[in-house]
């Protein structure tokens, strides 16, 4: 965690975090201003990417409790389609793919919360030197969450698959043009969850206190992404306006694409609507906060 | 050793309530967040009437009769799954020298009185079903029994969950399989799961005394699973063996502890 006397030690570096100090890959992007590149953001997804891949242990875990938890929410599932089979045009197996696929999506797109440490930074003030870093701060912090969410699906998402082929069986796509699809629809549905959780980490600013807000994104995108139950369970116009907002872009909408229910083309729309709009909003608030930290003398 | 856990809770509770509107809000939302699970439960009634052979009503009886000594739970010992990272914090150590049972000290730290918002939300969706099923007036002194069951069964399987900290240092979210994941489990009849399962969680980690085979005799029915009518009074019997496991682990546990030696 860099502190903002290590920024003084380096007047020339007022850039410095602890990833650009001399030497390093960082320092060299700086001093060859290539810094608002490609390559850095490739360099800093790579960062976020080994930054997590250092905890297997704690991935492991969570991937053995999303497994269990897939099991347990599988037989409510198949109870359910028994009941009622063909429901939501899903057949019992569709149904049980599903729940495992949204299952393998909560360590990528953070369902549960968390994933970013804005929070603290805001906090402590370490906030000021992020502002200043050489690139924008969202794209800079997005760039890491992209990283995180390739270790995560590796980790996090592949076992709940596995553990659902075991025990249930689940349909796998055979067109590698639907994989390509699901992979960029996952890809979007982390950029939008990652805005989403932006915009929550920044409430911070202007709430003393994060934990409700937490909390509250929380409960939204746990309900309302559809990791509980399918959205196209909740009836009439609700479940046409829960399939509309950002959530559903976060575990509905690439889960579809999986099972091929939906078509990756409007779906990939859906998503980057969203997500650029969430991003939107964030570059307003980080300008925002800009400006509340220049005020409060951070 | 109440009275210290009480002392203990109440500062911790002191501490929440400096900041009323924060508390408030952390009430209300935690009562959301569990309200989510029955939210869950309407949205699948509302596509069929009986699932797995329970009405909506049975379920939710089901749901609060697990609930609410799961939330009591997480309320009161829940804490103790901490132990990893008292452990790597070193203030473990701390505990262990201080002249109260470090498994009080354990649950009571951080105590969070916001869950109470989720005991009270249980209990309503309990109380509803009670009052909305046609239950046999002789069968329903079963329901206090099966509430303090399940709170003992939770309370040691959490206490199993700190002890097997002390190996799964790194770990932890391990745990919540089987803590959080026996309240998910406990909230549906166990009619929806797997044989295999149900035959587990039955013998193995006594779950379905929680509130499944109590919940049998209380709705007068008989078991999906044909077990006789005698293992519906089991539950004080199950609950008992396993707090006694759960003891000895965590007497284990803390005897093998062993600190960096520094």
């Amino acid at each position: 965690m860099p502190s903002p006397r290590r920024a003084d030690h380096n007047p020339g570096l007022p850039l410095a975090g602890p990833r650009a100090g001399p030497g390093t890959a960082c320092h060299r992007a700086i001093t060859l201003r290539r810094c608002v590149s490609f390559s850095l953001y490739a360099r800093l997804a790579g960062y976020g990417f080994r930054k997590h891949a250092t905890y297997v242990g704690a991935a492991l875990a969570g991937a053995f409790t999303n497994s269990v938890f897939g099991v347990l929410r599988a037989y409510i599932l198949i109870a359910l389609w028994q009941a009622r089979p063909g429901l939501a045009g899903y057949d019992v197996t569709a149904a049980v793919t599903f729940c495992f696929v949204t299952q393998a999506f909560i360590g990528p797109m953070q369902l549960l919360g968390g994933g970013l440490t804005l929070p603290e930074r805001i906090r402590t003030g370490d906030i000021a030197l992020d502002l200043v870093r050489p690139a924008p701060l969202q794209l800079w912090l997005l760039a890491e969450d992209l990283g995180r969410a390739a270790y995560q699906l590796l980790l996090r998402g592949l076992p709940p698959m596995l553990a659902g082929a075991a025990v249930f069986g689940i349909t796998v796509p055979r067109d590698p043009a639907r994989w390509a699809g699901v992979l960029a629809c996952v890809t979007a549905g982390v950029v939008v969850s990652f805005a989403w959780r932006y915009l929550v980490c920044l409430s911070v600013c202007w709430l003393a206190d994060d934990r409700g807000v937490m909390v509250c994104s929380m409960l939204l995108t746990t309900l309302l992404s559809g990791m509980m139950v399918p959205l196209t369970l909740f009836p009439g116009a609700l479940g046409e306006l829960v399939r509309a907002l950002p959530w559903a872009a976060m575990a509905q909408a690439p889960a579809d694409v999986y099972l091929g229910t939906a078509p990756a083309g409007p779906t990939l729309a859906f998503q980057a609507a969203w997500g650029a709009a969430l991003l939107a909003l964030g570059a307003l608030a980080t300008r925002a906060v800009r400006h509340r930290v220049v005020i409060q003398g951070g | 050793m109440v009275r210290t856990y009480a002392l203990l809770a109440w500062t911790w509770t002191r501490a929440a309530m400096a900041y009323r509107a924060s508390f408030a809000l952390m009430v209300v939302l935690g009562v959301c967040v569990t309200a989510t699970d029955v939210a869950v439960i309407l949205v699948i009634f509302s596509h069929t009437t009986a699932l797995a052979g329970f009405t909506r009503d049975e379920v939710l009886f089901l749901y609060g009769a697990a609930g609410l000594p799961f939330a009591l739970c997480d309320l009161l010992v829940s804490n103790v799954d901490r132990v990893s990272q008292h452990i790597r914090a070193g203030t473990l150590d701390t505990m262990l020298v201080r002249p109260v049972g470090t498994w009080i000290q354990l649950a009571a730290d951080r105590f969070a009185p916001t869950r109470a918002g989720r005991v009270l939300q249980a209990a309503a969706v309990l109380g509803y079903a009670l009052a909305v099923l046609d239950l046999d007036a002789g069968r329903l002194w079963m329901v206090p029994v099966m509430l303090a069951t399940g709170t003992v069964i939770f309370a040691a399987i959490w206490t199993l969950g700190g002890a097997a900290q002390f190996l799964l240092t790194d770990a932890p979210e391990v745990i919540n399989s089987f803590t959080y994941g026996g309240g998910q489990l406990t909230q549906y009849p166990l009619s929806v799961y797997g044989r295999d399962l149900v035959r587990g969680v039955t013998y193995v980690l006594p779950l379905a005394f929680v509130n499944w085979q109590p919940a049998l005799y209380v709705l007068d029915r008989d078991d999906p699973f044909g077990t006789p009518g005698f293992v519906r009074f089991l539950g004080p019997v199950a609950a008992a063996v396993l707090a006694l496991l759960a003891g000895l682990a965590w007497r284990q546990g803390i005897r093998h502890y062993r600190s960096t030696g520094s």
